[in-house]
């Protein structure tokens, strides 16, 4: 089962859409209770960093089980901000500290000093940086649709990177989670294809041994 | 580098498309989805339906078109046109829409802009500016261009991104239906004076007026009509002509 997390950021009807095309039984648990059959968490999310904190602790102490119980994890957007250790866009707001680092905001000039509009609105080209099966028959260079002000670092858990003033992650992975900075919903048959990339391998992942998707300076 | 992007717009009334009904090779021709899918396979960025319905009768059939498009169709998709209450904005991203776009409603209650961006966040919320060139500024006006709103475009786009507004699409009345190309001196004025999107709109003629639009014009999306139903294949055409003029496209 595919639990989509409604955290109250933005609406989840393209993701349900998304997965419905896609053919991925899914549903919106309403209390943390009922991730307990979950094999695949989707935190989605537009807007603003803080949103995240309505997951209050008794989500983020059952996602994190999930985790830890073999269950895939995936997060889109400030979904995918979230994995990280907290964002600059809510300094004060902790994230699932899953993945290293820490969001920032996009800068407003270039390298060569022209001027960049921020949010970063848009189809933007994906960079890969390693190989992996998320990439399975995504040309290099294939765009997707962005949406967002802020950005984690490129790092070694980044799988495709993308540039706009910087270079950020633009999709990630770590064990058994996963990040896409961009909307897969909204990025046409590329979207589709790195979602369905991510729900194929989810039965592989979870037959694995204990992978190290958690930071070693977490308990 | 990020693409500049080519933006759709549907005119639908009660269900059916009204403008570009009669090209060639479109089975139902008429039909919101199958243009939908027609433009989508041509690689169209974004697609904007229109609603251009006044009854009751043709906003329930609003509701079935926007899902139908949205069911089979992943890019971003923008509703407009009759937008005038968090209720109408609601039935149109309950209904799948991704954006909704406001005019009218805006400019008289411009808090509406920020409770919607509260609700859905900035990205979901598009402000439509219909102006004209005055005075040496830029007349905003309501009600598809029939009611001057004492408002120059300018300010009225910054006031807009300060309110929670995520994108400004901004429509030429002087040259909309023209076909003489954007206004490239307003759309600069506009773009450079927020950080958040502008869509150029109005007056597409050929595909010089889009390499024109993103270069003096300083466009980050352009929208048209007409220009892209009746011409088989004109999106990918224009995204070649883009790209050969060295401007970013996603093809």
């Amino acid at each position: 089962m595919i639990a989509l997390i409604d955290y109250g950021a933005g609406n989840l009807t393209s993701v349900r859409k998304a997965l419905a095309a896609l053919g991925a039984e899914h549903r919106t648990p309403a209390a943390p209770g009922e991730l307990a059959d979950a094999r695949v968490i989707i935190v989605p999310g537009v807007g603003h960093f803080a949103a995240t904190a309505r997951l209050e602790a008794a989500w983020r102490a059952a996602i994190l089980a999930r985790v830890d119980a073999g269950c895939t994890l995936l997060g889109v957007c400030v979904g995918m901000q979230w994995l990280y250790e907290g964002s600059t866009e809510a300094p004060d707001v902790p994230g699932l500290g899953l993945l290293r680092g820490r969001c920032e905001r996009l800068p407003d000039r270039d390298p060569s000093g022209a001027r960049l509009k921020v949010p970063h609105v848009g189809w933007n080209a994906l960079e890969p940086r390693r190989s992996s099966p998320l990439l399975d028959g995504i040309e290099p260079g294939s765009q997707v649709y962005f949406t967002h002000s802020y950005a984690a670092p490129v790092t070694e858990d980044t799988v495709a990177a993308t540039e706009y003033g910087i270079r950020f992650a633009a999709l990630v992975a770590r064990g058994r989670v996963a990040g896409m900075q961009f909307h897969p919903e909204k990025s046409g048959t590329a979207g589709l294809r790195l979602l369905r990339n991510f729900l194929e391998g989810v039965p592989a992942q979870s037959d694995a041994v204990e992978t190290d998707h958690r930071l070693s300076r977490r308990p | 580098m990020l693409s500049k992007r080519i933006i759709a717009c549907l005119d639908v009334r009660n269900g059916v498309v009204v403008k570009g009904v009669q090209f060639e090779g479109l089975r139902s021709a008429g039909d919101p989805a199958a243009l939908a899918r027609r433009y989508n396979v041509e690689g169209i960025d974004e697609l904007v339906i229109l609603d251009v319905t006044a009854t009751i009768e043709g906003r329930r059939a609003l509701a079935d078109t926007i899902g139908a498009v949205a069911r089979e169709i992943f890019i971003p998709l923008t509703v407009g046109g009759g937008i005038r209450s968090e209720a109408d904005a609601d039935a149109a991203v309950e209904a799948g829409a991704d954006k909704v776009s406001l005019n009218t409603a805006a400019l008289e209650t411009p808090e509406l802009l920020t409770r919607l961006a509260n609700r859905y966040g900035s990205q979901a919320v598009i402000v439509a500016i219909d102006a004209k060139r005055a005075n040496g500024g830029y007349a905003v006006y309501a009600r598809s261009g029939q009611a001057a709103a004492s408002r120059d475009a300018v300010e009225w786009a910054r006031e807009a991104e300060s309110r929670g507004a995520g994108e400004i699409l901004l429509t030429s009345i002087d040259r909309d239906g023209t076909r003489s190309g954007f206004d490239c001196e307003m759309t600069a004025a506009v773009s450079n004076a927020v950080s958040i999107p502008v869509i150029a709109s109005g007056g597409a003629g050929g595909f010089d007026d889009f390499v024109d639009v993103f270069t003096r014009g300083a466009a980050d999306a352009a929208l048209a009509a007409s220009i892209f139903h009746y011409a088989e294949s004109a999106v990918h055409d224009l995204k070649v002509h883009l790209r050969a003029h060295g401007i970013p496209v996603r093809l």
